[in-house]
């Protein structure tokens, strides 16, 4: 067993159905899917042994749910986007590493279980995410929920469960986000060819994250997050997540070669494929003020302290 | 042709305990019983369902969630399983669902004709939401009846609580308008509960009664408060205070339910009949429903 777990790569991919079942009824969703596929590619030339997607799209209320079916078989449809097509899937899942992952986060005082049962709603970011980047089931995969209430220790304390697994189990890795950058999407249906970023406020917040990832600044990236929440996040869960989580399961620093292969539009929501690679020296002059967390304690129990 | 009309409205709640605790052939976990009030309550309005002469049942539930517009059903039959993504060590449901596809339509195009943003869901892969099964469920555990699954706009998310209410009331003008130029007799059903913060563990056996009470103290004020004002009839001022009762309790009227079912059946100023409350998982739940037929209407608890 190694100390320090191999991620050969990190990607940050839109949840959207559009590059997967509408390439080609855009410009921009079309780039998105050739970025998806150089993704593929260069997954299929690493020697990773386990993809690990952490999916904005799946939320979850009891603790962190972790995707342990070995087949997961079924048609997934888009909620908002059924018109675009049926998505049939038959996945590979790497069942060992979601118990051990499970136990991991139970040593770090997360509330966690693994679910693997037919016909278990696999959503729609995971399933884009794996019919694109390993459409042949090459490496076997895994998948962590969002949990609704999750705030940032949580979320820390999760990647870092995630990484104590890999480490344990020897594994090389893939490391996989589904998420949009800004996610506010038009509130009308519209024609294909007139997508674009909600509103230029998203889109220069949207370009400073992009320019963040490309010098590979993902630990300062997580340090943005409540920035980033207030700033170009619909309010649909208490914080933005994906960051804090990506930087704690890859390494909480700015050492990667950072690559933005497309930045694009999703029916208004931002939608980047980026690629983040393991690196020497760092990049960044900024030191935070936010305690790293190792062990999830739970509630504070604030209330009962009682009146002053 | 007689003009149609609601003829009962439901506050339904659908945590997927109630169906878990029951034991219907079509679930496929095993219980050992659990939230018997609820239960129990929905077992005296699914009797009184029983003998109501009506057409169909339309639900707008939480759970089938869309940011583009409003959504309707629209093909004729949906068999599937469906496995709660939160709960599936509860909820496995193998289902065979009729949708009345003529009232769909005929509501998707008054909201339409409304300004409403509106799209038909005609995809035969689409999987029903877990929401409308589990209320649907338990108010006619039969599945006699065709039904209507009205999808949650997120405005509350994209906009504010207020929003919310301002859009859920025109779909529920619109929707009552299609009602009467249908000459069907319609019961609604508002898929929710009211205060909606949950626990995020759970027992070893969900269905331990042991375990299970509200989340907080301030919740189950705000949930007694709103049952108060039903019972009064106070529904105008309900829909009035839900944007901050939602703030405060995380309420999932938010999807937008209760003021939609209200605003279609005219704010109702006469008492509801309430035939449960009861916490699940920490979330308060109350079964209600308002009957328009004076001759009819109870007073149940």
């Amino acid at each position: 067993m190694s100390e320090e777990p191999e991620i050969v790569l990190g990607l940050y991919v839109p949840p959207h159905p559009h590059p997967l079942l509408a390439s080609e009824q855009n410009e921009g969703w079309g780039k998105l899917r050739d970025a998806f596929d150089t993704c593929r590619q260069r997954i299929e030339e690493s020697d990773a042994d386990l993809m690990l997607i952490y999916s904005t799209t799946w939320p979850s209320i009891v603790g962190h749910q972790i995707q342990a079916h070995p087949k997961p078989v079924f048609t997934h449809v888009d909620d908002d986007f059924h018109f675009l097509g049926s998505m049939p899937y038959e996945f590979h899942m790497d069942a060992e590493y979601a118990e051990c992952y499970r136990e991991a986060c139970e040593a770090r005082g997360l509330h966690a279980r693994t679910v693997a049962f037919d016909g278990f709603p696999i959503d729609t970011g995971s399933v884009v995410a794996l019919k694109l980047l390993n459409p042949d089931n090459r490496i076997p995969a895994c998948i962590v929920s969002s949990n609704v209430y999750s705030n940032r220790a949580e979320q820390i304390v999760l990647g870092k469960a995630a990484r104590d697994a890999m480490s344990k189990l020897g594994k090389k890795v893939v490391v996989v986000v589904v998420a949009s950058l800004s996610n506010r999407m038009f509130t009308e249906h519209i024609d294909p060819a007139d997508d674009r970023i909600h509103s230029a406020k998203d889109d220069e917040w949207n370009r400073k994250i992009l320019e963040f990832f490309e010098n590979g600044r993902l630990e300062d990236i997580s340090q943005l997050s409540r920035d980033i929440q207030g700033q170009i996040r619909v309010s649909k869960v208490v914080a933005y997540k994906p960051a804090w989580w990506m930087a704690a399961t890859m390494g909480q620093h700015n050492n990667y070669d950072g690559e933005v292969l497309a930045y694009e539009a999703l029916h208004g929501a931002g939608g980047a494929v980026i690629q983040l690679t393991p690196a020497k020296g760092g990049v960044g002059d900024k030191e935070f003020d936010e305690d790293d967390v190792e062990f999830y304690h739970g509630d504070r129990s604030v209330l009962d302290k009682g009146m002053l | 042709m007689a003009k149609g009309e609601v003829v009962l409205g439901c506050l339904a709640p659908h945590p997927p305990h109630v169906v878990y605790a029951e034991n219907p052939e079509q679930n496929e976990p095993f219980s050992e019983g659990g939230w018997e009030a609820l239960r129990w309550g929905y077992h005296s309005l699914a009797r009184k369902l029983k003998g109501i002469d009506y057409d169909c049942i339309v639900v707008l539930t939480p759970h089938w969630q869309t940011y583009v517009g409003t959504h309707f059903l629209g093909l004729e039959r949906f068999q599937n399983i469906s496995v709660d993504p939160i709960f599936p060590n509860l909820f496995r449901f193998n289902h065979d669902i009729t949708v009345d596809v003529e009232m769909a339509e005929a509501m998707h195009d008054a909201a339409a004709e409304a300004g409403i943003i509106t799209k038909m869901m005609r995809n035969p892969d689409f999987r029903v939401d877990y929401g409308t099964i589990v209320s649907c469920h338990m108010l006619n555990p039969d599945w006699d009846k065709p039904i209507v699954t009205i999808s949650s706009n997120r405005s509350t998310h994209y906009y504010s609580n207020e929003v919310m209410n301002e859009q859920a009331t025109a779909l529920g003008d619109a929707v009552m308008k299609a009602i009467e130029a249908s000459g069907k007799k319609v019961v609604l059903v508002a898929s929710h509960s009211l205060s909606h913060r949950h626990f995020v563990t759970e027992a070893p056996l969900p269905e331990d009664m042991s375990r299970e009470h509200i989340y907080n103290h301030s919740q189950y004020v705000w949930d007694m408060k709103i049952i108060d004002m039903m019972r009064r009839g106070e529904m105008q001022e309900v829909i009035d205070v839900l944007p901050e009762m939602i703030e405060q309790t995380m309420a999932e009227a938010e999807g937008g339910g209760l003021t939609w079912m209200m605003a279609a059946m005219g704010m109702p100023d006469y008492p509801a009949e309430i035939y449960g409350y009861q916490s699940v998982i920490g979330t308060g739940n109350a079964i209600a429903a308002w009957d328009p037929n004076e001759a009819t209407r109870q007073l149940v608890l």
